[in-house]
C-alpha cells in the first residue's frame, strides 16, 4: 500500500510537502498539517490548540510559506519548554528518587548518572530498591560494579522502604553527596504500588529530613499518547522534580514531552540517547525543537 | 481530563435522533469525533485517514436499521470495521512438528520480552502439555539472563544462559537448540535482546539468527502504550524478519492500545496474544472485538462478562439477575456479590472494562481497604436490615457503625452509593444495544 510511503517523513519535509508552490492553504492541507504534528506523539489538546493558531495565522494570511509555518510551531514550542534545566544538588546530601513504568528505563538511566555525578567529583551511593522484579537488584548491582560505585542491596522481596532506609543510614555515616534510589517499574494505575512508592518517599523525608530530594520520572520516548497520563498519575502522587525521556535515540520524536510540559509544567532534565553509560544529556529545549525540524 | 468518546458521540446522536437516512453531514459530524479518538488512542494518523475514508463510504446512503439511531448505526460501521482490521481472534500459539519449534521473541528495549517469554513458556507447559526450554540471547543488558534464569525456575521450566559470558547469542541459540534435540524438549523459546529496529549491528544479529536456525515463530513484543513510532517499528522489524505475530505487553495499564490496529495494518500479521499484569499466569488470547471497544474509548464488556462467567456459579447468577430485574437487589446479594469479586482479583482491571469507565479517562480507584471497610458494615447489619435496606434510620445507622468499627459517614455513603447503584441498574436495563445480558451479569 503506498499510503505508506516515506514514513520516515520528519516534520520539516512533511510541512514543506504540504505547501506544494502553494501560498494559500485550504482545509485540506490544514489537516495534513495536523496529521503531521500527531505524527510527533504531541497530545490531542496541543495539537487542536496549534492548529487553532494555524487556522488563524492563514486566515489573516499570515502563513503563507512553509517558514511562516515553521517560526509559529517552533515558537510555541520554545515557548512551552521554558528555559534549560539541570539536575540541582545542594550541599550536604542529595536523595534522588528514580521512578517510573516498566522499562522507562529506570536502571539505565541511574547508571548514566551515577557515572556523570561520580566524574563530577561527587560521592555516589545506589539504593537498589527494585525487589520485586527478577534479577532487579541483580542488573543494579551489576552496573555499580562496572562503574565502581557503591551500592546497598538487600535480597530479592525485600520492602524496598527497608533498602531506602539502610541506604540512607549508609550513605550518612560515609558522607556521601549524592544517593540515588532505584525503584521497580510500575504502572501508574496500580494504587498499591503508587502506596509503596509514597512510603519510600516518606522514608527518605523522615530518614533524612534535610537533605535535597529531587523526584525524577523516566518516560520512553516511543510512548504515546498515555506519557501524559502517566506523569500527571506519578505527579499528582509523588510531586515529581523532573523527567528523563529515554529511548530518544530511535525515530520517534517525543513530541508528548511538550505536552507534559504544558500541562504539568514539570521540567525536563535529562534524555537518555543510547544504551551505554555514557549516552546521557542534558535536556536542550532550543537543540529539541531544531531535531524536530532537522531535515 | 478528554470528555470520553461516548460522551462526545452522545451530544452528537442528540442532535441526530430519529433521522431516517444518514446525510453525508451528518457522517462528517461523527466521524471527526471518531477520528480524534482514534488519534487519541494512538492509531497511527495514516491508518487513521484510510480508515475513516473506507467508513464513510459504508456508511453513505445506508438506510438506517430500525433498532438503531443514525449515529449508533455508523458506530456499528466503525466498530465493525475495527474488528475487521483488527483480525480474527487468537488461538495463541500453535506447536507442531518437527520439534524442537523455535520460537525467537524480538522487540525494542523494556517493550517485555523476558517477563513474555516466562508467560508463554508457563501457557506452553500448563495448557498445552509442552516442554519448553528458554534460552536467554540478551549478554547485552546485566543480569537479563539472571533474570530469565529466575523467572524459568519459578514455572519449573529448564533454561539455557551464557555462564562464560563470551558466547555470542547466534552461538548460545545453537547450542540450545542441540541440547533441545538431544534431551526431547519440544519448544525453544528465545530472549532476545532489546534493540531499535534502526541499530543496523543489532538487526543483522537477528537476522542471522533467522537465517541459520529458521525460527517457527518470530514474534514481535510491543508494548502497548508505544506512540506512532509503533509503525516503524513493526514495519522495520517485518521487512527484515518477517515476523509471524505480534504480543502486546502492559495491557493492563490505561493506555487505549491503538497502536494495535495499526501494527496490524501496515504488517497485516495478527495480534497473538495479550500480557495483562506482572504475574506470570497474566497472558491472554486476542480478541478484536474488546481491543475495538476500547480503542473507541467504549470499555471490554465482553472481558469482563467472560471473567465474571469463569468465576460465578450460574445458579447464583441467575438469582441475582432476576433480583436485578426487579429491582429487588438488596444487601446480602451485595455481600455475595462482594465475594464473588475478590475472587476475580484485582478490581480496578475490572473495573477498567466497564463502559464509561474506559481506560484513561475516568477509572476510579478502588481501594482493597475501602472493599473491607464495605463488608465489615454489611456484616454489621442484621439479617432483617441486609434484606430491607430502607427501614435503617439514624440510630441504627450508629449502631451500625459502631459494630463495624467505622465512621457514621461511612454507613451513609455506602448507603447512598447503594441506592444510586439500584439506580443505576434501572437505566442500565434501558439501554439499547448494549451486549445482551450485561445486566444479567454486571455483579454491582
Amino acid at each position: 500500500m503506498n499510503i505508506f510511503k516515506g514514513w520516515m517523513k520528519n516534520i520539516k519535509d512533511g510541512l514543506k510537502s504540504v505547501f506544494r508552490g502553494k501560498t494559500e492553504l485550504g482545509e485540506e492541507e490544514i489537516e495534513e498539517i495536523e496529521e503531521i504534528l500527531f505524527q510527533s506523539d504531541l497530545g490531542t489538546q496541543m495539537v487542536i490548540s496549534i492548529m487553532d493558531k494555524v487556522r488563524d495565522g492563514v486566515k489573516k494570511g499570515e502563513i503563507k510559506t512553509y517558514e511562516d509555518l515553521e517560526k509559529l510551531v517552533k515558537e510555541d514550542f520554545l515557548r512551552i519548554l521554558g528555559e534549560k534545566k539541570t539536575l540541582e544538588l545542594k550541599d550536604g546530601l542529595n536523595v534522588i528518587l528514580v521512578i517510573g513504568v516498566n522499562g522507562t528505563g529506570k536502571t539505565t538511566f541511574i547508571a548514566k548518572l551515577s557515572k556523570r555525578l561520580k566524574k563530577q567529583g561527587k560521592k555516589v551511593l545506589i539504593a537498589a530498591a527494585d525487589t520485586f522484579r527478577a534479577a532487579g537488584v541483580k542488573q543494579m548491582v551489576v552496573w555499580a560494579e562496572r562503574l565502581n560505585i557503591p551500592v546497598v542491596a538487600q535480597q530479592e522481596g525485600a520492602d524496598p522502604s527497608s533498602v531506602v532506609f539502610d541506604a540512607i543510614s549508609s550513605a550518612k555515616a560515609r558522607g556521601i553527596d549524592v544517593l540515588i534510589v532505584d525503584t521497580a517499574g510500575r504502572l501508574h494505575t496500580k494504587k498499591n504500588l503508587m502506596e509503596e512508592l509514597k512510603k519510600i518517599k516518606r522514608v527518605i523525608m523522615k530518614n533524612a529530613p534535610s537533605a535535597h530530594l529531587e523526584v525524577l520520572l523516566t518516560l520512553d520516548a516511543t510512548t504515546g499518547q498515555n506519557a501524559l497520563i502517566q506523569a500527571k498519575n506519578f505527579h499528582e502522587n509523588l510531586g515529581v522534580t523532573g523527567l528523563v525521556i529515554n529511548k530518544l535515540d530511535s525515530t520517534s520524536r517525543g513530541g508528548h514531552i511538550i505536552t507534559i510540559k504544558n500541562e504539568l509544567n514539570i521540567p525536563i532534565i535529562f534524555i537518555g540517547t543510547g544504551e551505554t553509560e555514557d549516552d546521557l544529556e542534558e535536556f536542550n529545549p532550543e537543540k529539541f525543537v531544531e531535531e524536530l525540524f532537522k531535515s | 481530563m478528554f470528555d470520553s468518546l461516548s460522551q462526545k458521540l452522545q451530544r452528537i446522536f442528540d442532535k441526530l435522533k430519529r433521522k431516517a437516512k444518514l446525510t453525508e453531514k451528518d457522517i462528517d459530524l461523527v466521524l471527526k469525533e471518531i477520528r480524534v479518538a482514534l488519534l487519541e488512542a494512538d492509531v497511527n494518523y495514516k491508518v487513521v485517514r484510510v480508515f475513516i475514508s473506507r467508513v464513510k463510504e459504508k456508511a453513505l446512503g445506508k438506510e438506517v436499521m430500525e433498532s438503531f439511531t443514525p449515529a449508533q448505526q455508523i458506530i456499528k460501521i466503525v466498530r465493525d470495521e475495527l474488528v475487521y482490521l483488527l483480525g480474527e481472534t487468537s488461538k495463541g500459539i500453535i506447536i507442531k512438528e518437527p520439534y524442537p519449534f523455535l520460537i525467537l521473541m524480538v522487540g525494542l528495549q523494556g517493550s517485555g520480552k523476558t517477563t513474555t517469554c516466562g508467560k508463554l513458556a508457563n501457557f506452553l507447559k500448563k495448557e498445552k502439555g509442552k516442554r519448553p526450554l528458554l534460552v536467554g540471547l540478551d549478554v547485552k543488558r546485566p543480569a537479563a539472563s539472571r533474570q530469565l534464569a529466575i523467572i524459568a525456575e519459578k514455572i519449573g521450566v529448564s533454561y539455557v544462559i551464557d555462564e562464560s559470558g563470551n558466547a555470542t547469542p547466534v552461538e548460545l541459540l545453537g547450542k540450545a537448540l542441540k541440547k533441545a534435540e538431544k534431551e526431547g524438549y519440544d519448544v525453544v523459546i528465545g530472549d532476545t535482546a532489546g534493540r531499535l529496529q534502526i541499530d543496523e549491528d543489532m538487526m543483522s544479529e537477528l537476522e542471522e539468527m533467522e537465517r541459520k536456525y529458521k525460527p517457527r515463530e518470530i514474534l514481535l513484543v510491543i508494548d502497548a502504550m508505544i506512540g506512532q513510532e509503533a509503525v516503524n517499528v513493526a514495519k522495520t522489524f517485518n521487512e527484515r524478519l518477517g515476523i509471524t505475530g505480534f504480543i502486546l505487553t502492559k495491557m493492563d495499564g490505561d493506555a487505549r492500545g491503538g497502536a494495535a490496529l495499526s501494527i496490524r495494518e501496515i504488517t497485516g500479521k495478527p495480534i497473538k496474544l495479550i500480557g495483562t499484569g506482572e504475574k506470570l499466569e497474566d497472558l491472554e488470547f486476542f480478541y478484536p472485538d474488546r481491543i475495538a471497544s476500547r480503542i473507541l474509548g467504549m470499555g471490554d464488556v465482553l472481558t469482563l462478562i467472560e471473567k465474571i462467567e469463569k468465576t460465578q456459579d450460574k445458579k447464583k447468577q441467575q438469582q441475582v439477575a432476576n433480583k436485578l430485574v426487579k429491582n429487588q437487589f438488596n444487601f446480602e446479594d451485595f455481600l455475595d456479590q462482594l465475594h464473588e469479586l475478590k475472587r476475580m482479583g484485582p478490581i480496578e482491571n475490572l473495573l477498567s472494562m466497564v463502559p464509561g469507565l474506559s481506560p484513561g479517562t475516568n477509572i476510579p480507584q478502588v481501594d482493597e481497604k475501602e472493599l473491607a471497610k464495605i463488608e465489615a458494615i454489611i456484616n454489621s447489619m442484621t439479617k432483617e436490615e441486609r434484606r430491607h435496606p430502607e427501614i435503617i434510620n439514624a440510630s441504627r445507622r450508629k449502631r451500625i457503625a459502631r459494630g463495624s468499627g467505622t465512621e457514621i459517614s461511612d454507613v451513609n455513603r455506602l448507603i447512598g452509593q447503594f441506592k444510586k447503584m439500584k439506580k443505576m441498574m434501572k437505566r442500565f436495563k434501558r439501554m439499547k444495544n448494549i451486549k445482551t445480558g450485561i445486566s444479567n451479569f454486571l455483579p454491582f
